[in-house]
């Protein structure tokens, strides 16, 4: 019998050594979070204040020129009147429904994610797009990152960090980034080589073929590689809200302890405003600026 | 005797994983079949002279596969050479580094392509002007020149639109304008008009010529129509298989063709 036992029996590691195991890695990121966790929070210190100041700009603009640029944001980006209405008609209800200071902290804490997600994104999708090598080496990582249950993150970065702002925008980066990097990796290799033959041919370098050719075909799906960036963004600001970042991710996680229906919904109804005016403006922002390409082909 | 402004001396291309390794077999003349059954390297070019003169076009004629492309491809090392000498204007460009390989291109040659490969976001002045913003013309001075070459090719008007609002033979006369606007004295054309429909091409041909009368360039003709090259070509060599069969005026080559393959293609000729 007892010879069979692992035919019946997952043969599993002994206990005390998984113990053993998972307490000496913690232990280990423990020691280096206490001795170094005080430098890694300083360094990050201009990012927290970029976030507060956004925070402080968004909450202290009255709410009706707020309400008013962001319209006229979306107007600029689509030229149409139709969106710019509906999305004063949003806000002014996210407003009128006792949401207005979460959502600005929400969109803060976005516009940030995303500002920082496209200027670590796109130089690596460039680099990316510049040798397979780098290709094959990050594209399991970025699976990773797109897999792991969101929570995950957390903990390290909680642990390194504390509770607050700053690791829940790292969180959040990590979660949303591998979009952007991907796509502008994608667009870029998937530019025209006629074009960029051509650029070559009249003794154009790797910086002007990049600026003039690559990244302006490429720039479609970069943007829809922005777009989704921010999508995931969104919808990681729930999360991160366990780790106290402030926003319309609060209310939602109170609501769930509380099982309070009403205020879950209009939180989270308000995040799908969010969501659908970041996409429309990026989207048409995207559309518009391909125009000449989807003119009636002359034939 | 003038000079030659380009001189091709023993150029071989072979692709595959390590070139050097297969090129003693190539020099002893192997079959470019063999060599891609026995040693899974693909012969491009093998053992290609050529003198070619200021001035004149010089039309490589061949079919499709015969290595025509990666021939003009070496003039400005699109492709770079497994082996030979690529002499222009004195140069022997398979020594340039990097940086001077860009300011030779931008100094002394310019290349109109087949499916025209015009920048798809830039309006028709632009890229025209495109060869000059790489050398960093600024931008008053190039879309002047642009406008000028705008003009000779009979585009007046045009400036605003973007390419694929022309139509095929619009699009390539703006390949022509950028890459005269360059006043680079080579012009590479590889298989410049075979995109176009018969008419729009006979017509793009004379105007070629009638540019050509004035501006005296250098010119690379890639083709694979016989009766283009009897049109364009001062003189005309003919690939085959990576090989150069014959070169000679259009007469000479109408009148002694060397061998079958050549035969064959001059049967088709009107005349």
């Amino acid at each position: 019998m007892a010879d069979a036992l692992w035919l019946s029996e997952f043969p599993e590691m002994e206990r005390a050594d998984l113990r053993a195991i998972r307490k000496a890695l913690d232990g280990a990121y423990r020691d280096f979070s206490r001795a170094y966790g005080d430098q890694i929070e300083s360094f990050f210190d201009p990012l927290l204040s970029l976030l507060i100041g956004f925070e402080h700009l968004l909450l202290t603009t009255p709410w009706w020129l707020v309400i008013l640029v962001i319209s006229a944001i979306s107007y600029l980006a689509s030229r149409s009147i139709k969106l710019c209405l509906g999305v004063a008609i949003a806000f002014f209800a996210i407003g009128y429904f006792g949401m207005w200071e979460d959502t600005m902290q929400t969109m803060s804490i976005i516009l940030v994610c995303t500002l920082l997600a496209i200027a670590i994104g796109v130089p690596v999708g460039i680099l990316m797009a510049r040798s397979n090598r780098l290709q094959s080496l990050l594209t399991p990582a970025l699976d990773v990152m797109q897999t792991m249950p969101a929570f995950v993150y957390l903990i390290p970065v909680v642990m390194l960090l504390g509770i607050g702002r700053i690791p829940g925008v790292i969180a959040v980066i990590i979660y949303a980034i591998p979009p952007v990097i991907r796509l502008t990796n994608l667009g870029i290799r998937l530019v025209d080589k006629d074009v960029l033959e051509a650029a070559t041919a009249f003794g154009a370098g790797y910086l002007k073929r990049l600026t003039s050719v690559q990244l302006p075909l490429a720039l479609p799906t970069i943007m829809a590689g922005i777009n989704q960036t921010i999508m995931m963004a969104l919808s990681m600001v729930v999360v991160a809200s366990m780790i106290g970042v402030k926003g319309l991710g609060q209310p939602v996680l109170k609501s769930i302890t509380n099982q309070y229906f009403t205020l879950g919904l209009l939180n989270g109804l308000a995040i799908v405003v969010l969501a659908i005016v970041f996409d429309r403006i990026s989207q048409s922002y995207a559309h518009r600026s391909q125009r000449h390409l989807q003119r009636a082909q002359h034939d | 005797m003038t000079e030659p402004i380009i001189r091709i001396k023993h150029l071989s291309k072979v692709f595959g994983k390590q070139p050097q390794k297969v090129m003693p077999l190539v020099r002893q003349g192997i079959h470019k079949d063999t060599l891609l059954a026995e040693h899974e390297h693909a012969l491009g070019l093998r053992d290609i002279n050529l003198d070619i003169l200021p001035g004149e076009i010089f039309v490589i004629m061949g079919l499709s596969g015969s290595g025509k492309s990666t021939l003009i491809r070496h003039f400005n090392r699109l492709i770079d050479p497994t082996e030979g000498e690529i002499w222009i204007k004195g140069t022997d460009i398979t020594q340039l580094k990097n940086k001077a390989l860009e300011q030779f291109r931008q100094q002394h040659l310019s290349m109109v392509f087949q499916r025209f490969a015009l920048l798809p976001h830039r309006t028709v002045l632009d890229n025209i002007a495109y060869g000059l913003e790489i050398q960093k013309v600024d931008k008053p001075k190039r879309r002047e020149k642009a406008r000028y070459w705008l003009k000779q090719v009979g585009l007046e008007g045009y400036d605003a639109q973007y390419p694929n609002q022309l139509s095929g033979g619009q699009q390539q006369r703006v390949g022509l304008a950028r890459a005269l606007c360059t006043d680079a004295d080579i012009l590479l054309m590889d298989e410049a008009f075979s995109a176009l429909d018969p008419l729009i091409r006979a017509e793009m041909q004379d105007q070629l010529k009638q540019l050509q009368s004035r501006l005296r360039k250098t010119i690379v003709f890639i083709t694979h129509d016989l009766d283009e090259a009897v049109k364009l070509g001062d003189r005309i060599a003919i690939l085959k298989d990576g090989i150069l069969v014959q070169q000679g005026t259009p007469e000479h080559i109408l009148h002694n063709p060397a061998d079958e393959y050549v035969e064959a293609f001059v049967q088709n000729v009107r005349r």
